[in-house]
């Protein structure tokens, strides 16, 4: 991740000529990193979050409309977030039953609410900024603090990204804020829809396009 | 100013509380014991009513109606006479660290800002270090014990209910000082700070009850989460790790 980084950085002040072997380095870098050729570390994971923080600063204070805002927080988890981890998760034990195409439907959609939902939250930041400030290795995964500043809120509060290369890419798979977990919230939400609905995986997902 | 009767009250309080935590012990996993489920979600009901029908349309008005800067005075006036309480459980940790920038606090509070009305200590940075005696039984060893959800007063546990009462009835230096009819004001004031809470955190309270499929196991773990973070807590493993299930 660091070498694309330099790569990016070098290439910026040179002329277009070197944007094709700009392409093949970053394609190189990313084979090797993706091919586990280089092993995830605590600084890959401090990258990931940066980036993650990054664009998320960027579209809280881009002056986007609410619609416009959370197109692009779904982008973000679709890049950065092991969205199939944390919608099988939130399923809970009733995604081994299912089939692989209502999985896949259930994850697509279950993006689309995660966008809405924590975008909305998100948004909230407005004016304000979130910065990384430590990284600690917890063994299977690292897990990545940042800290939020804004004028809506007293005192800048905890979010913590836990992030991990176990799906073959480097992807966060939970968000920590103040201690409550995405992840464990979504278990119990997603949980209590589903048993509303007998259980039905199928008209969860059809209802889950309407909430968030 | 204490007498041997509350020590005794103090000792017998601690005691039950800590044989309690230990009979309930806190399953691993997210949530934690639930023995009382079936009662908890009586209360949650009610308490949801309350806010529903009383304190969330009480708050909203009552905001309006008072002008910002007295609304945050009265707080600050509220909220400077809790700092005693806390310093003393500063000092039941042995946390004097924490224990003098409370003590600070309400010094210069108290006097540079006219009784607590005004918040100087803020403006130099000296914040308030929270803490109760739900936190001092944590560090006495205590666990947390059953979830309990109070009618009231919403999410808590065994360990920190008892925390509650200690704060209240025990560990409140103000409360063995205040006559009347300041002792009212000193109410007064607290029902003034809680509906501004009320009404600052709308947006997060309506869109637990109203949003959540299931507000009660939401705000469970929220309350849980949360604590153990605050607490700094987290060693009986609070979190999933999704990916342990294919392994």
């Amino acid at each position: 991740m660091f070498l694309v980084k330099l790569i990016l950085t070098r290439t910026k002040t040179l002329n277009k000529s070197i944007l094709k072997r700009r392409d093949l380095l970053i394609g190189f870098a990313t084979s090797l990193i993706t091919s586990g050729a280089f092993a995830f570390s605590a600084d890959d994971a401090t990258l990931l979050v940066g980036k993650v923080v990054g664009e998320i600063n960027s579209v809280i204070n881009s002056g986007k409309s609410e619609k416009a805002m959370i197109v692009s927080f779904e982008k973000i988890f679709a890049k950065y977030a092991d969205v199939n981890i944390i919608a099988r998760s939130a399923l809970g034990p009733p995604a081994r039953s299912a089939s692989s195409k209502q999985l896949e439907k259930f994850t697509t959609t279950f993006r689309g609410y995660m966008a809405r939902k924590y975008g909305k939250q998100f948004r909230t930041f407005i004016g304000g900024e979130i910065n990384v400030e430590k990284t600690i290795d917890r063994g299977k995964f690292f897990e990545v603090s940042a800290l939020v500043t804004s004028s809506l809120y007293f005192t800048p509060f905890d979010v913590t990204f836990r992030v991990s290369d176990r799906s073959g890419q480097n992807l966060f798979f939970d968000i920590i804020i103040e201690g409550i977990s995405l992840l464990s919230s979504e278990r119990v939400e997603i949980g209590a829809l589903l048993d509303a609905r007998k259980g039905s995986i199928d008209r969860l997902t059809d209802d889950l396009d309407k909430l968030g | 100013m204490w007498k041997t009767r509350n020590l005794k009250i103090f000792t017998i309080i601690t005691a039950v509380s800590a044989l309690l935590s230990a009979c309930t012990n806190v399953l691993p996993g997210a949530q934690g014991a639930d023995p009382f489920e079936k009662l908890n979600r009586k209360t949650h009901e009610f308490n949801k009513s309350l806010d529903r029908n009383f304190l969330g349309p009480v708050s909203s008005r009552y905001s309006s109606f008072l002008p910002d800067p007295i609304e945050t005075s009265v707080n600050n006036f509220a909220s400077n006479l809790r700092l005693p309480g806390k310093v003393a459980n500063n000092i039941l940790q042995l946390d004097l660290y924490a224990a003098s920038q409370n003590t600070s606090r309400f010094f210069v509070n108290s006097t540079v800002g006219i009784a607590g009305f005004f918040d100087p200590s803020g403006k130099l940075g000296i914040a308030v270090i929270e803490t109760d005696f739900g936190e001092t039984l944590e560090g006495w060893g205590v666990g947390e014990g059953a979830y309990i959800e109070l009618p009231l007063l919403g999410p808590s546990n065994l360990r920190d209910s008892v925390g509650r009462v200690v704060d209240a009835v025990l560990l409140d230096p103000i409360d063995y000082i205040l006559v009347q009819p300041e002792a009212n004001y000193r109410i007064a004031a607290d029902l003034s700070s809680l509906l501004q809470t009320r009404n600052a955190l709308n947006d997060q309270i309506n869109s637990l009850f109203n949003v959540s499929a299931d507000s009660y196991a939401q705000a469970r773990l929220i309350y849980l989460q949360n604590r153990r973070f605050k607490l700094e807590d987290v060693s009986s493993e609070t979190y999933f790790d999704p990916y342990e299930d294919f392994e």
